[in-house]
């Protein structure tokens, strides 16, 4: 791991940033504790937690049993005495045993109490597909919990993003489901980690500007968006593309800002279209702008099946190909 | 009966438990006003005040029990049927029945009454009792957690996980099951095949202890062995009380479709309360007087739990957005505004 001193001059992947946001977080306030499967001695199966035991002792960072319920009912237990728990649950589809707990209580303890009991906690969830993984290793949940009133749902896209929004995440008082894409794990970027967090959750960031239409995406698909886009630009035409980097909250101002200058877009994501954040987005941006949208707004998205085997999983994620199929029905 | 089914454990804590008769005479004193506006709840139920009202009509033992076995610094964490707990608990029962009477979900400060909100999921409550008691241990503290649960909820998984994470962190938790024979119509013979729920413990590596819930003598001896036990560092407990629901689930029941009258009658025989006054009597230690104050001092508490639940709570939709978030998203703040500003027609 990358020491705090170096990683403004050196290359790191995804992984190193998420490990330097929990360091970071964990020096800053010692109330924050990380648990959850294998990630103490191990470091976590993806190593996001690597050397936070060593570092921080076993009551900062230590490994719970495998159960996913209890682990999500500890931490929110823990709060009343003033922690603030991340946990990891070891891959989106072993999270769904803490399901209950999350939306009966993680989401709605605030509420409840009338803010008396604030459950700052952060879930940390490894999701998506496109690493050739078996089936329950593969999900994008995110719209299980966007549905879910109390809970935050943040996505980075960019090693930069992963250590600014997990900071964010961890500072502040609301829950928030932290969804990592893990095909990203291992991107590297010259970008030095920032000092200062410069993502704001709930605003987007525009990472291509473009005049005839525009991608709106976040987490995983921002890649294949930006890929899509320079295709395109290779045909003549002009793409732009948004990182939503929250889904809760949704930044629709600048969506729709862009939206008023192309009249055309296209939302993509990975998890299913069908009642997705994509037809949220969808919906929202065509009572904002319709009477300037020069076509109805596109979703390219995982299908509405159940996550394939990889040899079949292309069939199934949103593509270079499908973008600008889906761009070429609207420009 | 008070079975101990000592395993392999690390240690075992045997206090000096002394009952005194002040001890005692509290018990009593809270068995009688809990079961007064335990009945006083029901009778506001059936009458409209409350939306629903789950009684514990025989369990006070269990009820006065759990809260008076806790510490200056303990919380409880209990479930929709322990408002008697929770009267006994010093929150003050309008606010303990806030939930119930469709105000707002919970209507006192948790963290002031070292008190969860009444879980009404099954054992979910349990592993937030391990969380806070693990975070007590973090901080150097020496809080113990008592989680209520009943005996349907042994059957949920996160009984099991909270139980099995209390005992691998030794986490100063008491698990509290108040065996009363009934998950709503769902008899225990059709939860599950131990012997005992006491017999569970063997298999997590804690304490069990099984003891007659209807006996507020030993209910309390064995919670408060079980708190300390916990308080020192020799991990959970889980006690399981025998006890009987003679009431309905709640007011909304029928138990007339599943159980015959006729089962309630060696339970009644056994009432907490009358065995206790019995007890304290034969012994010259309850002066009749000392009774009719009591009974006196529950009345007026029934009255004036009537009285103030029978004032509408103001209902203020502005409540609906107010705590959703501590930082809402833009499109909760356009809801509330509209919300504020709709004029509501039924």
């Amino acid at each position: 791991m990358n020491a705090g001193a170096d990683i403004a001059t050196t290359t790191v992947t995804m992984v190193d940033a998420l490990n330097l946001a929990l360091r970071d977080s964990m020096t800053e306030d010692e109330n924050v504790v990380v648990f959850g499967e294998d990630v103490g001695v191990l470091g976590g199966v993806f190593r996001v937690t690597s050397g936070l035991t060593e570092t921080f002792g076993k009551d900062r960072c230590f490994d719970m049993p495998i159960a996913e319920a209890g682990i999500m009912g500890v931490a929110i237990g823990m709060t009343a005495l003033g922690l603030r728990p991340v946990v990891e649950m070891q891959f989106d589809a072993f999270g769904y045993p803490a399901m209950e707990q999350m939306f009966s209580h993680l989401a709605k303890l605030r509420n409840r109490t009338e803010g008396r009991w604030p459950v700052p906690i952060v879930v940390r969830v490894p999701y998506g597909g496109g690493i050739g993984a078996v089936e329950h290793h593969s999900d994008s949940s995110e719209a299980y919990f966007a549905q879910t009133p109390g809970l935050k749902v943040y996505t980075p896209a960019t090693v930069g993003d992963a250590y600014t929004l997990l900071r964010e995440a961890i500072a502040q008082d609301d829950p928030v489901i932290f969804f990592e894409p893990k095909r990203l794990y291992w991107e590297k970027a010259e970008l030095p980690v920032p000092e200062a967090a410069e993502a704001v959750p709930g605003r987007a960031v525009i990472r291509r500007e473009g005049e005839d239409a525009t991608l709106i995406t976040y987490g995983p698909s921002l890649s294949v968006c930006l890929a899509a886009a320079k295709a395109a630009a290779a045909e003549g035409y002009d793409v732009g593309v948004i990182d939503l980097r929250s889904v809760v909250p949704f930044d629709e101002g600048t969506a729709a800002d862009a939206l008023a200058r192309t009249g055309r877009g296209i939302v993509v994501h990975e998890s299913a279209g069908y009642c997705g954040v994509g037809a949220e987005i969808t919906a929202r941006l065509t009572e904002l702008c319709f009477d300037i949208l020069e076509a109805p707004i596109q979703r390219v998205t995982g299908r509405d099946i159940p996550y394939p085997p990889p040899h079949l999983e292309h069939h199934h994620l949103p593509s270079v190909s499908r973008i600008l199929d889906a761009l070429a029905d609207i420009l | 009966m008070n079975d101990r089914t000592e395993t392999t454990l690390d240690g075992y804590w045997t206090p000096p438990t002394a009952l005194t008769l002040v001890a005692l005479r509290n018990g009593l004193r809270a068995m009688i006003i809990g079961r007064r506006l335990d009945r006083q709840a029901s009778n506001l139920a059936k009458q409209g005040y409350l939306t629903v009202y789950p009684s514990s009509l025989g369990q006070e033992a269990c009820q006065v029990a759990a809260a008076q076995a806790l510490g200056p610094d303990d919380w409880l964490f209990p479930t929709y049927r322990d408002s008697v707990a929770m009267f006994t608990h010093r929150i003050d029962p309008v606010k303990v029945l806030t939930m119930l009477r469709g105000d707002w979900h919970c209507g006192f400060d948790p963290k002031a009454h070292r008190c969860a909100p009444h879980s009404t999921p099954l054992a979910t409550h349990c592993a937030h009792a391990v969380g806070l008691a693990m975070a007590s241990v973090k901080k150097g503290e020496k809080r113990v957690a008592m989680a209520l649960c009943g005996d349907g909820a042994t059957s949920e998984g996160d009984f099991h996980e909270a139980l099995n994470i209390a005992a691998v962190f030794k986490a100063p938790v008491v698990f509290f099951v108040q065996h009363n024979g009934y998950a709503i119509s769902t008899p225990s013979r059709r939860q599950f095949r131990a012997k005992s729920l006491a017999d569970k413990a063997i298999g997590y590596g804690i304490r069990g202890e099984k003891v007659d819930g209807n006996d507020f003598v030993a209910t309390i001896s064995v919670l408060r062995d079980a708190v300390e036990h916990a308080r020192n560092g020799f991990g959970p407990v889980l006690v399981e009380a025998r006890t009987y629901r003679v009431s309905p689930h709640t007011n909304a029941d029928d138990p007339d479709r599943y159980r015959n009258r006729s089962e309630a009658e060696p339970w009644l025989e056994h009432d907490p309360i009358a065995r206790l006054t019995e007890y304290l009597t034969a012994q010259g230690r309850l002066a009749r007087d000392t009774l009719r104050d009591i009974e006196d001092a529950a009345e007026e508490l029934a009255a004036d739990l009537r009285r103030r639940v029978m004032i509408p709570p103001e209902a203020d939709p502005a409540r609906l957005f107010a705590h959703v978030y501590a930082d809402p998203p833009p499109h909760l703040q356009e809801q509330r505004i509209a919300v504020l500003s709709e004029e509501y027609v039924a």
